[in-house]
């Protein structure tokens, strides 16, 4: 996550109330890896989109993205097919925590949406706006800690990062 | 510009005014760790470096969900537990004394306008005293217990004010159960409620507790209570100024405001298997039932076993019903012990077990199979909760559902 400062990518369009069941349904839980889990992400909607996507690529939702139960599975999922980025109306709460906690970048923005069609391209610059078709959309800044968190790759290595630094 | 009691406790943990949709990090006042998620709270901890919890007096560790072991593998988190509390010096340990949601207010370890995280989504059950209580993931409980701070999200609040008197067969749980239904599973999401006017000022404490309890079902941070001269003799405190304070001002911002008059609510269930599905009971009446559980951290304490009491005293639970009673603590249930309680409900063919959360994670002591209905008075209905898919769960109040368990099928109490 490092150098995501600014950056493009193209987008997938989502809707509402895409659900952790919907990212990845249960019955996929029990395989072993977040990589193996992966081609099934989102197929209870759109089985083609996990094969499609590539690294670098953003997802564009609607309101409530990630409602359901807690999985942490569900933003590690999401960022092993190589999203970079979620900009939605509104994340569910456990979501978003989890999401920044396992590295992966959330936006809320809900004026976007109906601007963009799916397989655009947009900038994003961290803490200041998206930028699509000459249009900007600015962005609520997220604090310092966030981005640490962030760049470092998920609270883990964030801690980790933290304590080596104290000499741990 | 005046502030809602959320506002205000965030404000005065961090000393200066903040506004919803502000991130913030705050300073953690106690955590609570239970059974099930100790063992990936330890390793994650270990593996961010940490060598020393900032401050381990803050730190309660409960046994509860796996209490007593009910498969083999149970004991092992008894174990990694243990041995975390005696490496990094813990003193607050509770290994059978009952349900976490119950003993973290009722042994003292949550005050007034304190900031409190669990590994468990009920932990804005302590918002009955007043208290910002949230649940998190074992990742970042492992971060809180190295650092002493978390950050979260300022939330909007949702005012629910409630005047007038109840009528005699509904309790708290209805009203929350109702609130749920109208506001939806998703109604609350990032928010807070505020629970206000002089029907909830009239609830005890433990009624209070039934309803920030169930405030996760709508999607809530949390649920907020005044704090008040019932919440200062439950925590055993006088309340200061700061803690008086914790109302939400005259001219704060409010999101939402949701008005009830309490006469006008009627016993309601939580219909198979949504905790939003909400219906009145009388719409239901005549379902025939297998089980009845009155317990939990929603519904387990000794205000509650009374109430199913009086109405089992001197009848029987109906042929082929079992009516199983979980007192949320040990204290509960010495004190219905203390008081007769027990001996009516035992009396009435109830079967009492251990305080723990049992039946309510459907680990234990009653797990139902497919096509058969319990009427329960927890906080979730949701597939499989108490054993098959195809077990038909209703969540209702104590009296409800004592009254369910006289009749052997749905009525109204």
């Amino acid at each position: 996550m490092k150098g995501m400062d600014k950056f493009t990518g193209k987008i997938w369009i989502l809707g509402d109330d895409i659900d952790t069941d919907i990212i990845i349904p249960t019955e996929y839980l029990a395989l072993k890896t977040v990589q193996d889990m992966a081609p099934y992400a989102f197929s209870p909607l759109r089985p083609e989109l996990a094969g499609k996507i590539q690294d670098g690529d953003i997802i564009v939702a609607g309101k409530n993205f990630g409602c359901g139960s807690s999985r942490e599975q569900a933003p590690e999922i999401i960022k092993a097919l190589g999203i970079k980025c979620v900009i939605a109306k509104s994340f569910a709460r456990i979501f978003f925590r989890n999401s920044i906690n396992n590295g992966l970048l959330l936006i809320e923005n809900d004026r976007i949406q109906g601007d963009v069609s799916e397989g655009d391209e947009i900038t994003i610059s961290i803490n200041e706006c998206i930028e699509h078709r000459g249009n900007q959309y600015p962005i609520t800044s997220l604090p310092q800690n966030l981005v640490d968190i962030l760049n470092a790759g998920g609270l883990v290595k964030a801690m980790q990062r933290r304590n080596n630094l104290k000499g741990m | 510009m005046g502030s809602t009691i959320i506002e205000k406790i965030v404000r005065n943990n961090i000393g200066r005014a903040v506004h919803p949709g502000e991130i913030v990090t705050v300073n953690v006042d106690r955590v609570m760790i239970h059974d099930i998620f100790i063992p990936f709270v330890a390793s994650k901890f270990e593996e961010m470096g940490f060598s020393k919890i900032w401050d381990a007096d803050k730190a309660v560790l409960i046994y509860d969900h796996l209490v007593p072991a009910s498969q083999v593998d149970d004991t092992r988190h008894f174990r990694i537990g243990n041995e975390f509390v005696e490496k990094y010096g813990m003193k607050n340990i509770h290994r059978a004394d009952g349900i976490c949601h119950q003993l973290m207010t009722e042994a003292g370890y949550v005050k007034p306008g304190d900031i409190v995280f669990g590994t468990d989504s009920h932990t804005t059950t302590y918002g009955c005293v007043g208290a910002f209580s949230s649940g998190i993931g074992y990742t970042e409980m492992a971060s809180i217990l190295g650092t002493g701070t978390l950050w979260i999200r300022v939330p909007e609040t949702i005012k629910v004010h409630i005047t007038g008197k109840l009528p005699e067969n509904v309790m708290a749980k209805d009203i929350i159960l109702k609130l749920i239904g109208d506001l939806g599973a998703d109604g609350a999401t990032y928010k807070a409620l505020e629970f206000t006017g002089d029907t909830v000022e009239n609830m005890t404490v433990a009624s209070r507790m039934s309803m920030s309890n169930m405030a996760i079902e709508a999607g809530a941070k949390c649920a907020l209570f005044t704090p008040d001269e019932k919440t200062a003799a439950y925590c055993n405190i006088t309340l200061t100024e700061k803690e008086l304070d914790l109302a939400g001002d005259e001219d704060a911002q409010y999101c939402r405001v949701m008005e009830y008059r309490a006469e006008e609510f009627v016993p309601v269930m939580a219909c198979p298997s949504n905790v939003d599905n909400v219906k009145p009971v009388a719409e239901l009446a005549g379902k025939e039932i297998d089980q009845v559980f009155i317990g939990s951290c929603t519904n387990g304490r000794l205000e509650d076993l009374m109430a199913a009491a009086e109405i089992l005293k001197g009848k029987h639970v109906a042929p082929f019903v079992k009516l199983i009673v979980t007192p949320a603590s040990r204290k509960i249930y010495r004190e219905a012990d203390a008081n007769g309680t027990l001996a009516v409900l035992a009396e009435a063919g109830a079967i009492i077990t251990h305080p723990s959360c049992g039946l309510c994670c459907g680990r234990t002591g009653g797990i139902l199979t497919d096509g058969e209905t319990v009427i329960a008075t927890n906080n979730r209905n949701f597939l499989g909760r108490m054993g098959t898919s195809k077990v038909n769960i209703y969540l209702a109040s104590p009296k409800s559902a004592a009254a369910c368990a006289v009749a052997g099928k749905i009525v109204a109490p």
